[in-house]
């Protein structure tokens, strides 16, 4: 594309949004203000920032670009004999009442329970149309990088912030560093967006994009579906990146065309026109810049107890390189040296705003179809959505999952944040479709080891970890 | 919010890197919908065993640890999620200021707009202080150092408006509220465009 003024500096993506949402410029003594487009809530991280408007007496500066959702607290056990909801504690219900409550008292669209589009968060604001290349996103939640694979700026706030941006429909920002992460090739077969995640974490280490945006570009990303650069972008904040950002193409105006809240007819056109600018200029300089050959990605698992302590499924556990990583593996109860195949699994979890959409849960019906589920092995499906389910069920994939003895459940976070009463038990292995592998992240004593979905489908057949290579052609998983 | 201008207590040390806020404050207790009273969850599942009992071995646990208003914590402190219960969890169990040599971002943040001063200090430093727990320490924003015993003194960086607004107590919504102009004026050049 031309540059429309050649004198014009070239500047990169992250550039291009902020300059476009700068209330007020930063200067070296204050943060700039920056204006929200989209403020996705949820129940745990509202309650506070509503009390403190209804103290001030201040509203809701713009309630239509507010989005409410009902995910981390919800049980993903279907309602009893007489339709309610079983929450793990009253606390649980009281904090789901609250949003309802707050949302209804300051005007805000809620997908609560009667909704047919409910789900978690990060899972229904690109399945609604809701989010678009270009746009400022927020949310209480450090998950909200994933809106970035639609060439958004998005990236968690806290409860307070979450006040400021309900009452002014702002934030006071620096503007994050810039990093350029190049996959450049193409990635291979039985490969998925987690593998590719986990080995970029891997790779620049968990803290490694701390202070920093990252923007995933090169062939190799250029060729993801949306489904796997929201996987990717999801997991840039697992390397300690705020926000992680894809510039859009065909492939974005594609999934966006048609959908709820997406933009229409003489609209739609000229917003797309607007998108097609949205990518980094020939030139713009980057801060930080890794390059990464996408044939040097294998399936990849965690085995430590934060998300950059990644190997390859087919290697042995490495040698501890510090007393930090010595500790972690005390408490994964493996020992350096001793193969990744075979570790005994006691759960496996599919489900979270990393992997719990229907591509997600075609990979892991791929592996499951016709197998069963090992029994010592406890599996739960959980789908991200209302809509990822119903389209899930049609499908039967939900057939596949429960007669290899897996539990299908309602959407929601789930064992990701195990903060529903979805857990493990203390000591218990689980392979987790998820983001986190914190000490006690899945449950108090609980082990999680992160994956994608095909591998853990076969851990779940296996009883260990194992290659979904083995129960699988890569023809088929790529099919 | 107060404002604040010097800090002086003794520290504790947690000499693990990398401690999430999972570890910090675990999920389960998040349910809340106050911002009171989360001290006793405080790095929770490390003060107590499952059994509920206290953890004899945990550093904050150790007699001398107690009343210690500063932590000093590994490298790359609160990493993880978004959830501001972790600052006020600290908080609420008397904590006022946490140094490290590497702090995750939107901890740091939250931390900052709710008193609690999260502050990088340089790597040798961090390693004298993970080295010797108990000592007292004075932090004085208005200076950007921290005093020693002995008196000998090193300086910090922060940056300057979360500084200013800690020494003044500024209240940050307030300070967004004063630019409505500014945001209306934005978003009428928006819907013209």
């Amino acid at each position: 594309m031309s540059n429309p003024n050649p004198n014009a500096p070239a500047r990169t993506l992250l550039d291009k949004i902020w300059d476009n949402h700068a209330v007020r410029a930063e200067t070296a003594d204050a943060p700039g203000t920056l204006y929200v487009d989209l403020h996705l809530i949820h129940e745990v991280t509202t309650p506070q920032a509503f009390t403190e408007l209804r103290q001030r007496g201040l509203t809701v500066r713009c309630p239509e670009r507010v989005l409410a959702t009902l995910d981390h607290s919800t049980p993903t056990r279907k309602p009893d004999a007489q339709g309610r909801h079983v929450y793990a504690t009253p606390e649980a219900a009281e904090q789901v009442g609250t949003l309802e409550s707050n949302c209804a008292e300051f005007g805000i669209e809620l997908h609560g329970w009667d909704s047919a589009q409910r789900g978690i968060v990060h899972v229904i604001g690109p399945e609604l149309g809701a989010t678009q290349p270009g746009m400022t996103i927020v949310c209480g939640d450090s998950h909200t990088s994933t809106h970035g694979a639609f060439g958004a700026l998005a990236f968690g706030i806290g409860t307070t912030e979450v006040g400021h941006v309900l009452a002014t429909q702002c934030l006071l920002q620096r503007k994050p560093k810039s990093f350029s992460v190049q996959v450049d090739g193409r990635l291979r077969p039985g490969v998925s967006a987690k593998d590719l995640a986990l080995h970029i974490i891997g790779t620049i280490g968990f803290n490694g994009g701390t202070g920093h945006a990252l923007e995933f570009r090169g062939s190799a990303i250029e060729a993801l579906d949306m489904e796997q650069r929201m996987t990717l972008c999801n997991m840039s904040i697992e390397a300690g990146a705020r926000a992680g950002m894809i510039a859009p193409d065909q492939t974005t105006f594609d999934y966006l065309q048609g959908r709820e809240r997406a933009p229409q007819g003489e609209a739609w056109r000229k917003a797309v026109s607007q998108w097609r600018t949205l990518r980094s200029d020939p030139g713009a300089l980057f801060d930080r810049q890794v390059v990464i050959d996408a044939a040097d990605v294998g399936v990849t698992v965690s085995y430590g107890t934060h998300p950059g302590m990644v190997a390859g499924i087919q290697s042995n556990i490495p040698a501890a390189a510090d007393f930090q990583e010595q500790k972690a593996l005390q408490y994964m109860q493996l020992q350096a040296g001793q193969p990744l195949l075979g570790t005994k699994v006691d759960v496996v979890f599919i489900g979270s705003c990393t992997n719990s959409r229907l591509s997600d849960l075609r990979a892991a019906a791929a592996v499951l179809r016709g197998r069963q589920v090992a029994g010592h092995v406890r599996m739960l499906v959980v789908p991200g959505s209302v809509p990822v389910q119903k389209a899930a069920e049609a499908e039967g994939l939900h057939v596949v999952f429960q007669q290899a003895g897996a539990q299908w459940r309602e959407p929601g976070c789930s064992m990701c944040i195990a903060m529903n009463g979805d857990k493990a038990e203390p000591g218990e292995l689980v392979v987790s479709t998820s983001n986190r592998n914190f000490e006690g992240r899945q449950g108090q004593g609980a082990r999680t080891m992160l994956a994608s979905p095909a591998v853990a489908a076969a851990c779940a057949i296996a009883g260990c970890v194992a290659d979904p290579a083995d129960y699988i052609s890569h023809r088929e998983q790529a099919a | 919010m107060n404002p604040i201008t010097l800090i002086r207590s003794r520290t504790m040390v947690l000499p693990f890197e990398n401690v999430d806020t999972d570890r910090i404050i675990p999920a389960r207790f998040l349910t809340t919908t106050e911002r009171k009273g989360l001290g006793r969850f405080a790095f929770h599942d490390w003060r107590f065993n499952q059994d509920g009992s206290a953890n004899a071995g945990f550093p904050l646990n150790k007699p001398e640890a107690q009343g210690c208003g500063i932590l000093v914590a590994g490298r790359n402190f609160a990493c993880g999620s978004s959830r501001e219960h972790a600052p006020w969890a600290l908080l609420d169990y008397g904590i006022r200021a946490v140094l490290s040599s590497e702090i995750a971002d939107i901890f740091r943040n939250n931390a900052l707009k709710n008193g609690l001063l999260a502050l990088v200090i340089g790597a040798e430093e961090h390693a004298f202080l993970l080295g010797h727990p108990g000592i007292e320490l004075a932090i004085d924003l208005r200076e950007c150092s921290i005093e020693l015993p002995g008196g000998s003194r090193f300086s910090f960086q922060m940056d300057g408006f979360a500084r200013t607004c800690l020494l003044q107590g500024v209240d940050q919504m307030g300070y967004l509220l004063a630019q409505r102009d500014a945001i209306e004026a934005f978003e009428h050049s928006r819907s013209a465009a």
